[in-house]
């Protein structure tokens, strides 16, 4: 049913409607409205055979959905930012663990300074903890994204995060089309787990495991995470055909057969950046966009594919490894002709506007050849030049 | 806690089971015990950890009719267990992180329940370390909820597995790794540590105990106790630790009466935070009966001035746990 709805409360009604049979709650913005919109749901009795649980922190709500997991139960979270590192211990066990657990991170900037607002650190902090992260353009695909997610993390025996950029997705209001029961119950089959805690056939799940074999156990991570890019096409198509719909997959791409510039990005700015690239093709430019709807596992194949035959790859991050530059930017470069070159654009740190005017501006200067290899955008030299001096003169100051 | 039967002249109920109907046994003298935790695992000799879980454990799927589900914080009780790939427990066992176990119990609890299982009973156990100090936040939590989950914490007063390091639950003068007997203040300092019963009673949580290895009727008829509750319940048993402790292995049951005996451990239950039953001590002795075998309070036994009254403020400290739980037994208590 089509709903004009704020985006947090599509997701908790999607989520809601994957029958989760533990829900553990614990605020923190962007994404409050998220687990506030399912507790009311729960309560109400919309969710059957569905406990809602109140917790103490971000590390109890991932863990009280570890052992609801490896109970057997479906088991969904969510959290933002701070949250993600505090539970970060969680993270890594979850997946060692191959719990399917489903988790919504609306993506915030990790403090200090402490700021609330979008930007994509919170998730490439975690970008190693063997999870998979599907990352949502709008807010119609973010409530897509987490009926497939958690068909690919129960066939895949293996967690989920589906990111949300914080208060751009999260708290827009769009029209968003909202799946009936019956939709969603032929899409998403009942909860089978591989291994659980069974009173009638003991097992002991999480023990330790020490040299002998554990480059095994981390190599079988590996192969589940190849084995994971043919369930996420597989479950993308599948929703297709559901649906009627495209949401999910590993990439997709927008005028990019002739392209000679092409931007890689990922989440909410793919809106931006296809209007720019509208604009720019009336203007008779070649250019095209490649929009990462899987980071991990990172969509290597398909971005070497795409990009072969550009010119000039732009990368649109809003993350930052400080002294190197982009995370995505990096994987970007492994999977492609080296020859090929890239430039990476930090864009939209902690909820800095990407206006559309700002990207056309750059992509034209950067096509007069003054732009290296990494580009701020929008950054004010006048503050970073008034501190770097306010530094040389007050050091020593506070002894 | 055991009911007003006489098994002993000294009061500690170690009578042999020969002497007892079968009904009065205790279930680790039974043949259909479940040996929860088997032989084979890797446990120090003398362990007390490793002899408390099994008797808990026992107690727990007996009183649970089999249907149990156990989950353990990272810990000694966890590394000696289960080296994959071998594992020595025969219930259903998880193991997830040093400071969640309370987190995770509470998910399978609510599993159990959303699953029609609320038959399925939870306990989720751990050391001192991970329940008064890393995994307190998500213990709180549980209590606070008042989950269906039988918390037990095996205390033996240090980090034994890392190597002997000072937790919250290390008692005063005590010598561990970082709290070495040296200096102005030797060992752990007074003043300082938290009392989990206590805090646990603080919840208003329906049933907190705790227990000694040295009175295992005692501890199972706890732990039965416990699980004839539902609801967040806390059982806490001081678990000597040849190693971390300083004395010979086979002390390991001696010790644990001593520390009961001289009122440092004191043995009590409560419901909804108020105290209902506390042991009375029938054998009283001074704490340094306690104290003297193990090596790690050598620094009280110098023979100095300052030695000597560190060891009064620990006999202050044991006189207090008397008072305050009113621990002295009479003739009528003791025959």
């Amino acid at each position: 049913m089509l709903k004009q709805v704020e985006g947090s409360r599509a997701v908790a009604e999607v989520v809601a409607l994957c029958r989760p049979e533990v829900v553990c709650a614990y605020p923190i913005t962007p994404q409050t409205h998220i687990v506030e919109g399912l507790g009311e749901l729960v309560k109400a009795g919309h969710v059957e055979n569905c406990d809602y649980i109140n917790v103490e922190s971000e590390f109890a709500a991932l863990s009280v959905a570890i052992g609801a997991s490896a109970a057997g139960a479906r088991a969904y979270t969510a959290t933002s930012s701070q949250g993600l590192l505090f539970m970060a211990e969680a993270v890594f066990n979850a997946a060692g663990m191959g719990l399917p657990i489903v988790m919504t991170l609306g993506n915030r900037a990790i403090g200090a300074p402490i700021n609330i607002w979008n930007d994509h650190s919170d998730a490439m902090s975690m970008r190693d903890a063997g999870w998979i992260q599907l990352f949502a353009e709008n807010n119609q695909e973010a409530a897509d994204l987490h009926i497939q997610a958690f068909r690919i993390a129960e066939e895949l025996s293996c967690p989920v995060m589906v990111c949300v950029d914080g208060f751009i997705l999260t708290h827009a209001v769009e029209e968003v089309d909202v799946p009936t029961q019956e939709q969603v119950d032929a899409f998403v089959p009942p909860f089978e787990p591989v291994q659980v805690l069974d009173i009638k056939a003991p097992v002991s799940i999480g023990t330790l495991v020490g040299p002998d074999a554990f480059t095994e156990v981390r190599y079988l991570d590996h192969k589940k995470q190849l084995r994971a890019y043919d369930v996420i096409n597989n479950v993308s198509r599948a929703f297709k055909k559901a649906f009627g719909r495209e949401a999910g997959g590993m990439i997709r791409t927008y005028h990019v057969d002739d392209a000679k510039t092409i931007i890689v990005a990922m989440g909410s700015v793919i809106g931006t950046l296809k209007d720019m690239v509208d604009e720019k093709r009336e203007q008779g430019q070649k250019i095209g966009l490649v929009s990462i709807c899987s980071f991990r596992p990172f969509p290597s194949k398909e971005i070497q594919e795409v990009l072969q035959k550009a010119k000039h790859i732009i990368v649109l991050e809003k993350s930052l490894a400080s002294g190197q530059g982009g995370v995505m930017s990096a994987h970007v470069k492994l999977s492609i002709d080296k020859k090929i070159p890239v430039t990476t654009l930090i864009a939209g740190l902690g909820g800095r506007p990407i206006p559309k005017k700002s990207l056309s501006d750059f992509v034209e200067s950067m096509e007069k050849g003054t732009h290296g290899e990494l580009h701020f955008l929008d950054l004010d030299h006048a503050v970073v030049e008034r501190e770097l001096a306010a530094f040389e003169q007050e050091k020593g100051r506070g002894r | 806690m055991m009911k007003n039967t006489s098994f002993n002249p000294k009061g500690n109920r170690t009578i042999g089971n020969r002497l007892q109907e079968a009904c009065e046994c205790t279930v680790q003298s039974s043949k259909d015990r479940c040996n929860s935790l088997t032989s084979g695992h890797r446990a120090c000799q003398g362990c007390g950890e490793a002899l408390g879980a099994r008797w808990v454990v026992d107690a727990a799927m007996k009183a649970a009719k089999g249907k149990l589900l156990v989950v353990n914080a990272t810990g000694c009780l966890e590394v000696f267990s289960t080296p994959y790939p071998e594992t020595a427990w025969q219930v259903p066992w998880v193991h997830s992180l040093f400071g969640n176990a309370p987190a995770v119990a509470t998910g399978v609890a609510a599993a159990m329940r959303v699953k029609g299982k609320g038959d399925v009973r939870v306990l989720a156990q751990g050391g001192d370390g991970s329940t008064t100090d890393i995994g307190f936040g998500c213990l709180s939590g549980m209590f606070e909820r008042n989950d269906d989950v039988l918390y037990v914490c095996y205390d033996n007063q240090a980090y034994m597995n890392t190597g002997v390091q000072r937790s919250s639950a290390t008692p005063p003068t005590a010598s561990t790794a970082t709290t070495p007997s040296m200096g102005h203040e030797p060992g752990n300092v007074f003043g300082t540590g938290k009392n989990l019963p206590l805090l646990a009673m603080a919840h208003q949580i329906p049933y907190v105990a705790t227990a000694s290895l040295s009175d295992t009727r005692d501890l199972e008829a706890k732990v039965e106790r416990a699980m004839s509750f539902s609801g967040a319940r806390y059982l806490h048993v001081l678990v000597p630790c040849p190693l971390g402790w300083g004395y010979v292995p086979n002390d390991t049951i001696r010790l644990s009466r001593l520390a009961v005996q001289c009122g440092l451990f004191p043995l009590f239950e409560a419901e909804d935070g108020e105290v209902t039953s506390a042991t009375k001590i029938c054998e009283p002795c001074p704490v340094e009966d306690y104290l003297k075998p193990q090596k790690r309070f050598a620094n009280l036994f110098k023979g100095d001035k300052k030695s000597d009254k560190r060891l009064a403020q620990m006999q202050a400290i044991a006189d207090a746990n008397i008072r305050r739980f009113d621990l002295l037994g009479d003739e009528e208590n003791c025959k």
